[in-house]
C-alpha cells in the first residue's frame, strides 16, 4: 500500500499485477492479483450458496439468508417483468451476487497481513464493460429473439406524435445504445471513487500519526479516523446499492426486451 | 489510474479469467445451485398452501358438525317442552275435575245446612210469637186490668209483627 520513501499512493490498490504469466495463442492471460479475487469471489459465492442448500423445509438460518437473496431477485423479477421473468433470475443472479461479493471482496480487511491488500475487481472498466455486455448482451438477444425486426418499435414509443417521428426514435437509440455504457462506468467510477476517498483518508491518518509535531495526530489523525469509520460504513452501503441498481436495471432492460413498450 | 494506464496490457487476462470465473458462476451456480434453491422454496410454499386449505376443510367440517349438533339439541329440547306442557295441562284438567267434584260436595252440605238453619228459624220465630202473645196479655191485664183472651193477644201480635 505504500510506495516508495513513505508516501500512500491510493491509485496503487487498482494496479494488476501478474502473479502466473500465462499465454494464450499470443494474448497475455497472466494469472494475476484480478483474477486470484474472481476465484475468491467465486469461493465464496460458491461456499455461501452450498451452505443453504440443505434443503430443509424449516430452515436454519443460512439456508434463510441464501433463499432471502434468491427470493429478493426472483421478487425483482417477478415485479419487473412478470411471470417470464423467472427465465432470466439465473441471470441476473449470477450478476447481482457476482458483483455484490466482488464489491465486499475488496472491503475485506486483508491489508492486516504486510504485503497483501485486497483487490476490487468491480473497480476494473474491463470487467464492469464486461458484465454490462452480458446485460446489454442479454437484452439485444431477447429482443430479436422473441420479436424479430419488431423489436425496433422499441424506438418509437406509443403516442408519438408524426411530426416527431424524425426525432424520437434517434433520442430512444441513442439512449438505448448508451445503457452498457452507463451500466459499466456506473459501477467502475462508484468502486474507483469511493476506494481512493477510503485511502486518502486513511493516508491522513497515518501521516498525521508519523508527523514530528506532537499536535498533528490529536488535530488531523483522529478526526481522519472518525471520519474513516463513517466513510467505510458508507462505502459497504455503497457495495451494496451498486450491485442492486446494476441487477434492477437489467431487470428493466430484459422487460423492455420481453414486453417492449 | 492504472485501470486505463494498464488496460491494453491487461484487458486479454482480466476478459479471459472473468468469461471462466462468470461462466462457472453463471453456469454452476445459476443454473445449478440456485434451481435447487428456488425449488426447496416452492414445496415449502406449496406445503404451506396445502396445509392451509387442509386446515379450512377441517373448520368447515367441524362447523357443519356444530351446527347438526345444535339442530339436535333444539329438537330435544323442543320435545322437552311439549311433554312439559303436556304434562302440565293434564295436571291442570286432574285439579280441574277434582275441584268441580268438591265444589258439589260442598253445595250440598251447604244446601242441607241452610235448609236447616230456615227451619230452626222459622220455629223460632213461631215460638217467638207465641211468647209475644203471652207477654202481651200480661202486660195488658197489669196495665189495664182487661182480660185478654190468647186468641185475642196473638192477632194482635200477628198484626204488629207483620206490620213492623
Amino acid at each position: 500500500m505504500a510506495g516508495e520513501s513513505g508516501k500512500i499512493d491510493p491509485m496503487y490498490q487498482f494496479k494488476i499485477e501478474p502473479l502466473a504469466q500465462l499465454n494464450l495463442a499470443g494474448y497475455d492471460v497472466s494469472f494475476t492479483n484480478s483474477s486470484l479475487f474472481m476465484v475468491l469471489v467465486l469461493g465464496a459465492l460458491w461456499v455461501f450458496m452450498a451452505g443453504g442448500m440443505k434443503r430443509e423445509m424449516v430452515p436454519g438460518r443460512w439456508q434463510m439468508a441464501v433463499e432471502g437473496v434468491t427470493g429478493f431477485i426472483n421478487n425483482m423479477l417477478t415485479a419487473n417483468v412478470g411471470p417470464e421473468g423467472k427465465k432470466y433470475v439465473p441471470l441476473v443472479f449470477s450478476l447481482f451476487m457476482f458483483i455484490l461479493m466482488a464489491n465486499f471482496m475488496g472491503m475485506m480487511p486483508f491489508g492486516i497481513v504486510p504485503g497483501v491488500h485486497p483487490f476490487t475487481i468491480t473497480s476494473h472498466l474491463t470487467v464492469t464493460a464486461v458484465l454490462a455486455l452480458f446485460s446489454f448482451g442479454t437484452v439485444l438477444v431477447v429482443g430479436f429473439w422473441r420479436h424479430g425486426l419488431h423489436f425496433f418499435s422499441l424506438f418509437v414509443p406509443h403516442g408519438t406524435p408524426w411530426w416527431l417521428l424524425w426525432l424520437i426514435p434517434v433520442i430512444e437509440l441513442f439512449s438505448f445504445m448508451i445503457r452498457p455504457f452507463s451500466l459499466a462506468l456506473r459501477l467502475f467510477v462508484a468502486m474507483t471513487a469511493g476506494h481512493i476517498m477510503m485511502k486518502v483518508l486513511a493516508g491522513f491518518v497515518i501521516n498525521g500519526l508519523n508527523a514530528e509535531a506532537a499536535w498533528v495526530p490529536m488535530i488531523v489523525s483522529f478526526p481522519a479516523f472518525v471520519l474513516m469509520i463513517g466513510i467505510t460504513l458508507l462505502e459497504l452501503l455503497v457495495c451494496a446499492i451498486q450491485a442492486y441498481v446494476f441487477a434492477l436495471l437489467t431487470s428493466l432492460y430484459i422487460n423492455d426486451a420481453v414486453n417492449l413498450h | 489510474m492504472p485501470q486505463i494506464a494498464q488496460i491494453l496490457e491487461t484487458y486479454a487476462s482480466q476478459f479471459f479469467w472473468l468469461m471462466i470465473v462468470f461462466g462457472l458462476v453463471y453456469f454452476t451456480i445459476g443454473h445449478g445451485m440456485l434451481p435447487k434453491v428456488e425449488a426447496t422454496m416452492d414445496a415449502r410454499n406449496r406445503k404451506i398452501a396445502d396445509d392451509l386449505a387442509a386446515a379450512e376443510l377441517a373448520r368447515a367440517e367441524a362447523d357443519d358438525l356444530g351446527d347438526s349438533g345444535e339442530a339436535g339439541l333444539a329438537a330435544a329440547r323442543a320435545a322437552a317442552q311439549a311433554k312439559a306442557s303436556d304434562a302440565k295441562a293434564k295436571g291442570a284438567k286432574d285439579a280441574d275435575a277434582r275441584l268441580a267434584k268438591a265444589d258439589a260436595e260442598v253445595g250440598v252440605k251447604l244446601a242441607a245446612a241452610e235448609a236447616a238453619l230456615s227451619a230452626a228459624t222459622a220455629k223460632a220465630m213461631a215460638s217467638i210469637e207465641t211468647v209475644a202473645a203471652d207477654a202481651a196479655a200480661d202486660i195488658v191485664a197489669k196495665v189495664s186490668g182487661a182480660k185478654v183472651t190468647p186468641a185475642q193477644a196473638a192477632k194482635a201480635v200477628k198484626a204488629v209483627m207483620s206490620n213492623g
